[in-house]
């Protein structure tokens, strides 16, 4: 299976273990992935507090430079931001056709067409629906049984589009965790939002919201996220929280192929678990007692 | 197509100027007051005025209200409302366009997220993608806040140690990667 590969911004920078465990993770899937030569960010949420039509010609952009190749692809994204800005572009499109001319008449400054058709997907939609648990099963060299598991899904791989999950009671994550030997978290804030960007710009907003989740996953041994935003914000204010709250709250949080790659016995070099910003004692311990390293 | 957002007969989003409010008014009349966003929305209690209410005054066209209140800055798009009203408005977008409307005229007290969005799209415009932390750091020079800037100092240095920033933040001026499309963007919608 051959896909284009839109890492994002984010995956380039603070969330590089996201970029080579999903990389790893597809590559022993057998999937091929295609670099977009000349991307560009997708805009996340700041370009449409400025111009709507800079919101939809930015992501049309790299649409735009995947379908000069003339190859037909399904775009498969990691980070949720990036996945709707792409994915919404399609849909705008759709509703008014006027639309598609003039993001054409931007991109004919650099030569480029945007076209209909190049499907948007989120790599948890690709995970989980291109592959079988088989599949997952024969990949892996180690049963990560004993380990609890928290799936947290965030809001934009979710809604508004629900391409491929119940957007309020989400599951498309308990079959690959289960077929990796483990055990999934039973918790109802796996939709809830993290905030998001508001952890810049609103903070005690966001550590409230942070918090509660937190709060949710007592009892796993870690969360497993598929968006860098999601990531960054459970795991970078711990310690914080916890004191706030006077509650103990720190948890493990993992991005989903990292998960899958330890069970596939992928190389730290390509998990890079040692940049995760919150990888608990117990967690590690356990980890250990599997992997007998 | 997979979502709640209904076919709207009004003008599309992003129309400019005065018929701005309007446009979102119009999207927006179907409201019947419900307050299902309000009970959706994680954030409401960070809010000076509920979702609802807003949407109110949205169509009762009361710019000074709207623009008194933080509350649009406060949505962090999680969609739960979209997902939800009964009459399947596109309430996250909405919140999308009035800030949007709030740069454009100058309308906000606060000026912490304005900045934090012109900051992460010139760094876009200069060099086409971004680096987070660059971002951090650009925004922190501009917001000129120790306050603020001390609140994210242990999470820049952690991030330090872990390899994933690089202390550097090169320089901003030149057209920038993708000027020829900030500036075509900008002449088709003063044209409009
Ligand atoms: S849920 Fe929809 S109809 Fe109900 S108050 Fe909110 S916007 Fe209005
Ligand atoms: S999209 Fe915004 S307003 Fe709507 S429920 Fe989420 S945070 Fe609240």
């Amino acid at each position: 299976m051959k896909y284009f590969y839109y890492s994002g911004c984010s995956l380039e920078g603070t969330a590089a273990e996201y970029d080579t465990s999903t990389r790893a993770v597809l590559r022993e899937l057998g999937a091929e992935l295609m670099e977009i030569e000349d991307w560009s960010c997708c805009g996340a949420s700041a370009a449409e507090s400025a111009s709507y039509l800079l919101s939809m010609v930015l992501p049309a952009r790299n649409i735009a430079l995947a379908s000069r190749t003339g190859i037909e692809a399904d775009f498969v994204v990691p980070c949720s931001a990036c996945y709707l800005n792409l994915r919404r572009v399609g849909d705008h499109v759709h509703r008014d056709e006027a639309l598609a001319q003039r993001i054409n008449e931007v991109l004919s400054e650099e030569g480029l067409t945007y076209q209909k058709g190049l499907k948007t997907r989120h790599l948890l939609d690709v995970l989980a629906n291109d592959f079988s648990c088989e599949d997952l099963d024969e990949r892996s060299r180690r049963k990560l049984s004993g380990f609890k598991v928290a799936p947290y899904y965030g809001c934009q791989c979710l809604r508004p589009y629900r391409d491929f999950d119940d957007p309020q009671q989400p599951a498309s994550m308990d079959p690959l965790i289960e077929a990796l030997g483990a055990q999934v978290h039973p918790w109802s804030a796996g939709a809830r939002c993290c905030g998001a960007g508001l952890m810049t710009t609103k903070k005690n907003v966001a550590l409230r919201l942070v918090g509660d989740i937190l709060s949710a996953a007592r009892g796993a041994d870690c969360i497993v996220t598929v968006c860098p935003m999601c990531q960054m914000n459970l795991e970078s204010f711990q310690s914080k929280i916890s004191r706030e709250r006077g509650e103990k709250l720190d948890i493990s949080i993992l991005y989903l192929p990292q998960l899958l790659g330890l069970a596939f016995g992928i190389r730290d070099r390509e998990l890079n678990l040692h940049m995760n910003l919150a990888l608990t004692e117990p967690f590690l311990h356990k980890l250990r007692t599997i992997t007998g390293c | 197509m997979s979502t709640n957002e209904p076919n709207t007969n009004a003008s599309p989003p992003g129309t400019r100027g005065a018929d701005a409010m309007q446009t979102l008014a119009g999207r927006l009349s179907a409201c019947m007051q419900c307050g299902t966003c309000t009970g959706s929305c994680a954030n409401s209690e960070s809010m000076d005025i509920t979702p609802r209410h807003l949407w109110r005054l949205v169509q009762l066209g009361l710019k000074d209200c709207i623009f008194d209140s933080a509350t649009f800055w406060i949505c962090s798009s999680c969609y739960y409302c979209t997902l939800r009203c009964p009459r399947g408005l596109p309430l996250t977008d909405a919140m999308g366009e009035l800030k949007r409307i709030a740069v454009a005229e100058g309308l906000f007290r606060d000026r912490t997220s304005p900045l934090f969005y012109r900051t992460f799209l010139d760094t876009v415009r200069r060099y086409g993608r971004v680096r987070e932390m660059e971002v951090m750091a650009r925004y922190f020079l501009a917001l000129r806040s120790p306050a603020v800037s001390a609140g994210f100092t242990p999470l820049g240095i952690k991030l330090l140690m872990k390899g994933k920033i690089k202390p550097r933040i090169p320089g901003m001026s030149g057209r920038g990667k993708l000027g020829p499309i900030y500036d075509k963007v900008r002449e088709m919608e003063a044209r409009s």
